[in-house]
């Protein structure tokens, strides 16, 4: 049975993780190697890193990030943000990264899905998608860019469509009204867009609880569940979190320890 | 001393297979050499052969035949030769007569059998197939008792393993389905044929369970 990922994302600022876990065995908190190998080693099924990096200056820092992090941690890794060509897509596969994820220059360029899944495969090409109620029509999401500050205006579930069919090997689905609320995911945006496509989706934003998890899943109907928060302070542990999803009868990875 | 050729015709996951490979090398065996290499001379010297791959079947055919002798070399370094050879992922489905991705290609005919889509019975399974399941064991393969000195015994285990694909490999003769996983049907997650090993998974992404299965690979002498 193909079990049901839970995906942990790191935020990563020039090179340095914000916001991560601080256990006493972590010699540095803000190494994201460390953090990532932490969470290998407990059992992520995957591990994905954003780079929330100003200016695009810096940027290179990312890469020695997923070159190191790759040196050591051999479970998939995807990294998103600021990638913007096939060249930067080519440029973080080579140091080692499995998937990358593109949301606002998929927007402003969609056929940078097209380009990406050609060369590349699209096993690595993850659209992420912002996507926030339209306070004019129920029922009805639009697409935000830029960190969420840029309303394109476009409707998430054919966006979704889009990408899919553009090569999209999967959608990293984000709700913008849940996002940092702990209230749990947008359950009737992530089942609109899961039944919309068939590729994998992947549910974020908005995740207090572990019964949020489960929620993704059985109701959502999501592939996988990515989460930041709520493993970074130790409030729960991934295997806590799978324990959860496995009473429930979600079938999930175990045998890692 | 074992001399490893990691073969390398522009594939995007290169790195990852080499990172685990070298971290197999450097708690095993002292005295190992990897190569990310395409060239015949250091492939015709290696003592074990792998084939990564990812992106289509065609393309990736095309990435070998488009480096000079390549295709011929690594065809001569597993038949004639009999090197330990793994293909992994589109490594592994090239090693079969023909693939369908993106229309008809011929591949190395090593084993005979298709590449074919995943057709699922039911909307509820995504294509691609992303993520981990588990192995079953199908078939009996002297490789197996190479991985039972490193802890992976299959006929007492079903070990999760890492998957990413949309084709999967339909061998003529299916007792060359050494592993399968079950994703709305029987899919080949290890093939073999005498010195030709070949996963659908990817070790290098399967955390210890992968590591394992590619220290047993580089301690294999078919």
């Amino acid at each position: 049975m193909l079990k049901k990922r839970i995906i942990p994302c790191l935020d990563v600022k020039d090179g340095r993780v914000v916001k991560g876990i601080n256990f006493l065995n972590l010699r540095d908190a803000g190494d994201p190697t460390e953090q990532a190998l932490f969470y290998s080693n407990s059992g992520a099924d995957e591990i994905t890193f954003l780079d929330i990096t100003a200016t695009s200056d810096n940027r290179e820092s990312m890469l020695n990030v997923i070159e190191a992090t790759a040196s050591k941690c051999f479970v998939p890794l995807t990294v998103g943000g600021g990638i913007r060509t096939v060249n930067d897509i080519d440029k973080f596969l080579r140091v080692g990264a499995d998937k990358v994820s593109i949301n606002s220059s998929a927007v402003s360029n969609p056929k940078l899905i097209n380009d990406g899944s050609r060369i590349f495969g699209n096993q690595c090409i993850v659209v992420a998608i912002d996507a926030k109620k339209n306070s004019s029509e129920k029922g009805k999401w639009n697409v935000y860019t830029h960190g969420g500050r840029n309303d394109t205006g476009i409707d998430a579930v054919i966006w979704a469509m889009e990408a899919e069919k553009r090569g999209a090997g999967e959608i990293l689905l984000t709700s913008m009204d849940q996002d940092g609320t702990k209230k749990g995911f947008d359950i009737d945006l992530t089942k609109k867009i899961s039944s919309s496509v068939s590729i994998p989706v992947i549910a974020s934003g908005g995740v207090g609880t572990l019964e949020h998890l489960a929620d993704g899943i059985i109701l959502g109907n999501a592939s996988a569940v990515l989460a930041a928060s709520i493993f970074h302070f130790g409030e729960f542990s991934i295997t806590e979190a799978k324990k959860h999803l496995y009473s429930k009868g979600i079938d999930v990875r175990m045998d890692y320890e | 001393m074992i001399d490893i050729s990691i073969v390398d015709y522009g594939s995007g996951n290169l790195k990852s297979v080499y990172n685990s490979v070298k971290l197999c090398c450097d708690n095993k065996h002292g005295s190992s050499k990897i190569k990310v290499t395409s060239d015949k001379k250091t492939i015709d010297n290696s003592s074990h052969l792998i084939l990564p791959g990812v992106g289509s079947f065609k393309s990736c055919v095309n990435g070998l035949k488009n480096k000079g002798t390549l295709f011929e070399t690594i065809h001569d370094n597993i038949s004639s030769k009999g090197k330990p050879f793994l293909g992994i992922c589109v490594g592994m489905q090239m090693l079969f007569s023909e693939g369908y991705e993106d229309g008809k290609t011929k591949g190395l005919g090593l084993i005979p059998g298709k590449v074919t889509k995943i057709n699922p019975k039911h909307h509820n399974y995504k294509i691609p197939h992303i993520g981990w399941n588990n192995l079953f064991l199908k078939n009996t393969h002297p490789f197996l008792n190479t991985l039972e000195k490193n802890g992976l015994i299959f006929k007492e285990m079903q070990p999760n393993a890492y998957f990413v694909h949309s084709y999967s490999c339909k061998p003529e003769d299916k007792k060359h389905i050494i592993l399968s996983t079950d994703y709305s049907e029987e899919i080949s997650a290890m093939v073999a044929k005498e010195n030709i090993l070949g996963t659908q998974f990817h070790p290098e992404k399967s955390h210890s369970f992968g590591l394992n299965f590619l220290k047993s690979f580089l301690s294999w002498n078919p």
